[in-house]
């Protein structure tokens, strides 16, 4: 069995962290990202994580913790972009388009700078790519801290949020206050996005947003199953990519650790892929689950 | 700045802002924008896969562009769209993280192939862009007509026998092409800046395709030319002044045709010079 758990692997410190933060981080991505991609806002979703590459690489160059400038960059353009606000869809994706632009580019600056400022090497692959193995223990409680206030404003919001998502006007007729609903759903995926950053890097944050989400709605229809659904398949792509990672030291004569990200990012996929599989899908739309559709609960 | 040296880059600049400014064009026509900042992301994967196996970084990133394009074309049919385009890009970006993992020059190949470096491009390596750049421009006039059928009325594209699937692989392809050459120069992450900036504000300006293609030419080559200027000058990267670059010539043109709703007289006017003048200030009708 050793083979598969190498040595020392239950007993390191930074795995430990890993694995803590790690299923947090995915929770909270799986419970946001469900309605992401219900909602149909995967290229907002990654471009709020270009805006948080931003704020990480800001917080990078003043010397502060990644995380606080991660949640920043996040919330920061989760509001332009409500402020942005144009209706048709051609024109809010190319808006979305330009800010992620903008934010990458500052990004780029923020990085020249702060790797030429202080000479720390692997700064921009800990802020693009991530490395939950490097999370420092003391950030644990404050991510803690953050998760839960992402669970509570969804606890809040999921329901007139549901509604608001199937129909607006529906919503706005039973007395929603729609924008409101949308502004804390932004805040809440602000959150996510800025979480999920610190585990797996700011610009592959999209998976663990929509990898698991788009897994779960791909197997049931019904809300509460699919918010459990990605958690638990979040959490298990992060558990297994940090085994993955901490074992490919022994895989190769130069001993070089493959990037946990990258497991992470590859497991999410294929299991996207997976459910991309004929028996898969003829499977999940036989079980019934249909009686429960999104549309319904609407009403 | 016009040193020897600097000529390859001045003349690559060039290619690239061309080839942007038209395969943008069509991007922006046909709201292909999430594709466009998706596919670049396998040329970055197939540059660093490229580096480590020690092939030429050209072909990697062709190769992977193409290999990427294709991908999403074909998983985007079954699938959720956007959530396959999401989930691709961030693939290809592992991809291209965990193979420059396994070379010694980690930090600074991950900063020039995702954010641009002015000299990225090799001497060697400019008649195979070029050519690809042709190739690139050949496509999109052979296919001038059904691809603006197909981006803008896709149903009577599709009762004249323009398979509106064929023309978006199609479509694809070109994209994957056009994002070969240019990530070397403007880098993967920002080349879609490129491809969105110029062209959406050519189109605020004028309606006419051939017009808008230039115009957005145009404004790719200034932004690209300025970039590079500043960037040798102040040692930032290029990839900074083009993001900001292409958002401010987006800016501009959005501003523009906030401006010129206020000056129309009624609605479906397309230019003040023909409408009565009417005193400043007027209320828009449109």
């Amino acid at each position: 069995m050793h083979w598969v758990f190498e040595p020392g692997f239950f007993s390191s410190g930074p795995v430990q962290v890993a694995c803590a933060v790690g299923s947090i981080v995915a929770v909270v991505s799986g419970v946001v990202g469900v309605f992401t991609v219900m909602r149909g806002q995967s290229f907002a979703g990654h471009s709020l994580a270009d805006v948080a590459t931003a704020g990480g690489s800001g917080a990078f160059l003043a010397g502060i913790n990644p995380l606080f400038g991660f949640v920043a960059g996040g919330v920061a353009g989760a509001g332009a972009m409500e402020m942005m606000g144009v209706r048709r869809a051609r024109g809010r994706d190319l808006a979305t388009g330009i800010v992620l632009g903008a934010s990458i580019g500052l990004a780029a600056l923020f990085l020249y700078l702060g790797t030429t400022r202080s000479s720390t090497t692997g700064a921009s692959q800990q802020i693009l790519f991530g490395s939950i193995f490097s999370v420092a223990g003391s950030t644990v409680p404050i991510v803690a801290v953050l998760s839960v206030l992402c669970l509570a404003i969804m606890a809040l919001v999921h329901r007139p949020l549901l509604l608001s998502s199937v129909s607006i006007d529906m919503a706005a007729a039973r007395g929603v206050r729609v924008r409101v609903v949308g502004l804390l759903y932004m805040l809440a995926l602000a959150l996510a996005v800025g979480l999920s950053s610190l585990a797996i890097g700011a610009i592959l944050s999209t998976a663990l947003l929509i990898g698991p989400a788009a897994i779960a709605l791909r197997l049931t229809k019904r809300i509460g199953w699919a918010m459990l659904t990605a958690s638990l398949t979040g959490a298990g792509a992060i558990l297994l990519g940090v085994l993955l990672a901490y074992d490919s030291y022994d895989w190769s004569s130069t001993h070089a650790y493959w990037p946990v990200s990258f497991f992470i990012v590859v497991i999410i996929f294929l299991g996207y892929l997976v459910t991309e599989l004929p028996f898969v899908r003829t499977a999940a739309a036989r079980r019934g689950d249909d009686t429960a559709t999104v549309t319904e609960r609407g009403r | 700045m016009f040193a020897g040296f600097m000529i390859n880059a001045w003349t690559v600049a060039t290619i690239v802002a061309v080839i942007a400014g038209v395969v943008g064009f069509f991007v922006v026509l046909r709201g292909s924008a999430f594709p466009a900042h998706a596919i670049p992301n396998g040329a970055f994967a197939g540059a660093a896969g490229a580096s480590l196996v020690g092939v030429s970084t050209l072909a990697g990133l062709g190769v992977f562009a193409v290999l990427a394009a294709l991908g999403i074309g074909a998983l985007g049919r079954r699938g959720r769209h956007d959530v396959v385009t999401a989930l691709a890009l961030v693939v290809m970006l592992a991809l291209g993280a965990l193979f420059l993992s396994q070379t010694t020059e980690y930090e600074p190949q991950i900063f020039s192939l995702l954010f641009g470096e002015v000299l990225g491009v090799a001497s060697n390596e400019i008649l195979p862009v070029a050519a690809l750049g042709v190739v690139c421009i050949a496509a999109v006039v052979i296919l001038y007509r059904p691809l603006v059928l197909s981006s803008v009325v896709p149903d009577i594209g599709e009762a004249q026998g323009v398979s509106s699937q064929r023309m978006e692989m199609a479509f694809l392809v070109v994209v994957a092409l056009a994002t070969a050459m240019t990530v070397p120069v403007v880098g993967a992450l920002l080349i879609f800046s490129l491809m969105i900036g110029p062209p959406a504000a050519a189109r605020s300006f004028t309606n006419r395709p051939p017009v808008a293609i230039l115009l957005s030419v145009a404004i790719a080559l200034v932004t690209v030319w300025a970039a590079i200027a500043v960037s040798f000058v102040t040692d930032w990267p290029i990839g900074f002044f083009v993001g900001v670059l292409g958002a401010l010539s987006y800016g501009v043109g959005r501003a523009w045709a906030a401006w010129r709703r206020t000056r129309t007289v009624r609605p479906g006017t397309a230019r003040p010079e023909t409408a009565r003048p009417e005193p400043a200030g007027a209320v828009a009708q449109g």
